[in-house]
């Protein structure tokens, strides 16, 4: 800093528009864990000058719950239940590339009927967590009704998943090999498996016509507000280059303009026989990151409407051994969940239960990226932000 | 002795019963906006329910945190609130209905809402708390900003009216058959509801509480009593000023074809309901906007509003003289 009283910067003095440099010193303004706005237990401890934020250091931790090492005592039909809990807000997405990794390492080639069931619940996951994150980034930059309307409409789509799976959050439905029967399909006999409860095909078409109408309905009331526009536009870029470097995926790594889905570069589920979209943005900044989230919500909508339409009969389980244990060996599968790549890398010895499991979440690698993108930022764009990278605590520290 | 006593505690009365009234309808409006039920427990369909809340605050504790500056932070609710209540003092609710009828009544009115600033910077600062403090600041940056505007906005009605005294401008406007909103003042009016609207801290302009931001602003550390000062003061400040807009641009206590005789008997009713339509209208704003940022705050201000409002000065007094 320069000592503008110094005879010797006089020259500098006479030029300098603002006359007198007040030697100020930097707070450190620690927000979290408990903060409204963390998203949970997030700890960020930042150094500001007034609004202007410097330096971010994201603490985490506080959330740790230790699946990783649970997985490895647990057989693989438990490890269903634990990876439920990593995404809350997106439960049924959490089990896919699991189960997905053991099938695998079993040769189990699982029914199409199954594998559309999934595909049809893993969307509805998708379209559930989108509405959370509407509702919760307007409230972040201060519109306090959105997030009414997104968790109305997000209760018709919960609604549908708890009819199938009988859970809102943790449906804990896949089995190795297929799905369980539906929950709410009444009593089943062994020769006639009643797989989907009764009308939910019907309930379906008018939930997702209901989703498109929410969408539609959100871009007017959120996206076009010009207060909002003012937040979100052109704060927090991110660049295409700086996103895939540091390992950002999903509707944040598209809204930097890579058109990257891991739903047509890997076949986890049959998306392949759908047509859809993926939205991509343009600038990067927090209005694309919500804006690709808002149209990604219509193209699931799509999709299941898609596959209630050509759903397969035939069986819902292969058959598989009684006492699952899976051969030696190791895989790594990968899925495009709602907060963008999960992937589960399964090591097994041959046991009952995996010798190591290691979860690649999506909101680990994309907070990542927090302190760069907030360095200079103004404190209520720390919020913004913060807000636009849609992560979870869970998804986070697992 | 007993006259003033009277006066005062008609004022205390009213202010507190508007803040009742505007946290009803800010509450059932947000329920309505947000297709929820909202209270319905206490009283008829949960509309006495402010009752219920003071209750509930008043026998609250009062936590004070011990690195406070404890006389400071006691009294800085105080301040919010004797600004808001003197601020009463000179609105008219019909020609004889009034605390005070100043020569200067707008002017009094706006050189004491700018007290409570002093109680909102205090609390900020002797919080001992950063979020408080980034509040306090950011409190009295915004206040500072949007007196201005605010003040400029009426000086456009004081060209108009020939008078500062607050029922001298509604007498002049019944004098004129129609508010000074639709004679002239529209750009005045608007400039003095967006600055209002900043004074009182509601969103969109409501960075100084910012709860997704500073937690609670210069709130954060206040409990008991003493929040719920700063929070009826909040609602109260709402009520008076609203009263204050629709005194200066909508006629106040007068509606047009109304026989002036009766004034005394229909000037409060008249008053209050449009008090309670501005009133509604902040409600709608507050419960569909986002929240704007500091420096998008102080632009709007700086470079917006008060240029906006010193052309309608100008252009008012030209039309004055030339016609």
């Amino acid at each position: 800093m320069v000592n503008t009283l110094d005879p010797q910067n006089f020259n500098n003095f006479s030029e300098a528009s603002v006359s007198v440099e007040i030697e100020t010193e930097d707070m450190t303004l620690n927000i979290g864990p408990q903060h409204p706005s963390t998203h949970g237990v997030l700890r960020l401890v930042a150094k500001v000058d007034g609004e202007k934020v410097y330096d971010v250091k994201p603490v985490l931790g506080y959330m740790h719950r230790g699946y990783e090492k649970l997985a490895e005592v647990r057989s693989y039909p438990q490890i269903t239940t634990l990876v439920n809990r990593i995404d809350w807000v997106a439960g049924f997405s959490n089990e896919i590339p699991f189960i997905a990794g053991a099938e695998r390492l079993m040769e189990i080639e699982v029914p199409e009927r199954a594998k559309h069931i999934r595909l049809i619940l893993t969307e509805m996951a998708r379209i559930s967590s989108h509405f959370v994150f509407n509702g919760a980034y307007a409230l972040e930059v201060g519109a306090l009704t959105p997030i009414f309307y997104a968790m109305e409409d997000r209760e018709r789509v919960l609604d549908l998943i708890e009819s199938v799976t009988g859970g809102r959050f943790h449906p804990n439905f896949n089995r190795i090999g297929g799905v369980k029967p539906a929950a709410g399909s009444g009593p089943t006999t062994k020769k006639d498996i009643q797989d989907l409860p009764a009308g939910f095909y019907r309930d379906t078409k008018v939930a997702m016509q209901k989703v498109i109408e929410a969408a539609d309905q959100f871009q007017n009331l959120i996206g076009g507000n010009e207060v909002f526009k003012k937040r979100t536009k052109n704060v927090g870029i991110l660049t295409a280059e700086t996103a895939e470097a540091f390992g950002v995926s999903g509707p944040i790594l598209r809204a930097s303009g890579v058109k990257s889905d891991l739903r047509t570069l890997t076949d986890y589920l049959p998306y392949d026989q759908f047509e859809y979209d993926i939205p991509v943005g343009e600038n990067g900044d927090c209005y694309d990151r919500w804006d690709v989230r808002v149209k990604e919500m219509v193209e699931s909508a799509k999709i299941v409407l898609q596959a209630i339409d050509s759903m397969p009969s035939g069986p819902l389980q292969a058959k598989v051994p009684k006492v699952i244990k899976v051969p030696k060996g190791r895989t790594y599968v990968r899925a495009e969940n709602p907060k963008g790549e999960m992937g589960y890398y399964i090591v097994s010895d041959g046991g009952l239960g995996p010798y190591r499991l290691k979860v690649r979440t999506a909101s680990f690698s994309n907070i990542s990226i927090l302190p760069l993108l907030l360095e200079g930022a103004l404190l209520p764009d720390l919020i913004a932000i913060m807000g636009s990278l849609d992560f979870v605590l869970g998804d986070v520290d697992r | 002795m007993t006259d003033v006593l009277v006066k005062v505690g008609f004022l205390a009365l009213a202010a507190l019963n508007g803040a009742i009234i505007f946290t009803i309808m800010d509450v059932k409006g947000a329920s309505w906006m947000q297709r929820r039920p909202g209270p319905l427990h206490v009283g008829l369909r949960g509309f006495i329910f402010p009752l219920a809340e003071i209750l509930k605050f008043v026998q609250k504790e009062d936590i004070i945190p011990t690195e406070v500056d404890r006389p400071v932070f006691k009294w800085a609710p105080a301040y919010v609130m004797v600004s808001c209540v003197a601020l009463f003092a000179v609105v008219p609710m019909s020609p004889t209905l009034v605390v005070a009828d100043l020569e200067l009544g707008i002017f009094f009115a706006l050189a004491i809402s700018s007290l409570g600033t002093i109680g909102v910077l205090t609390a900020g600062w002797s919080s001992a708390n950063k979020y408080s403090l980034m509040g306090g600041l950011r409190a009295a940056g915004q206040l500072i900003a949007y007196e201005l505007p605010l003040i400029l906005a009426v000086v456009g009605v004081v060209i108009q009216a020939e008078t500062m005294s607050l029922v001298g401008i509604v007498e002049k406007q019944i004098e004129w058959g129609v508010p000074f909103v639709v004679g002239g003042q529209v750009v005045g009016f608007l400039i003095f509801m967006v600055a209002a609207t900043a004074e009182m801290m509601r969103v969109p302009f409501d960075m100084p509480i910012g709860e997704s931001e500073l937690t609670m602003g210069f709130m954060t550390e206040y409990s008991g009593i003493r929040f719920l000062i700063f929070y009826i003061s909040e609602y109260m400040n709402m009520f008076i000023l609203c009263a204050i807009a629709s005194t200066l641009f909508l006629g106040g206590y007068h509606v047009p074809l109304l026989p002036t005789e009766w004034v005394n008997f229909y000037g409060p009713v008249v008053l209050l309901t449009k008090t309670a339509i501005l009133g509604f209208i902040l409600v709608a704003v507050r419960w569909s906007q986002p929240r704007f940022r500091e420096d998008q705050l102080q632009n709007l201000a700086w470079k917006i509003l008060i240029p906006a409002s010193l052309i309608n000065i100008l252009v008012t007094a030209v039309m004055k003289v030339g016609f």
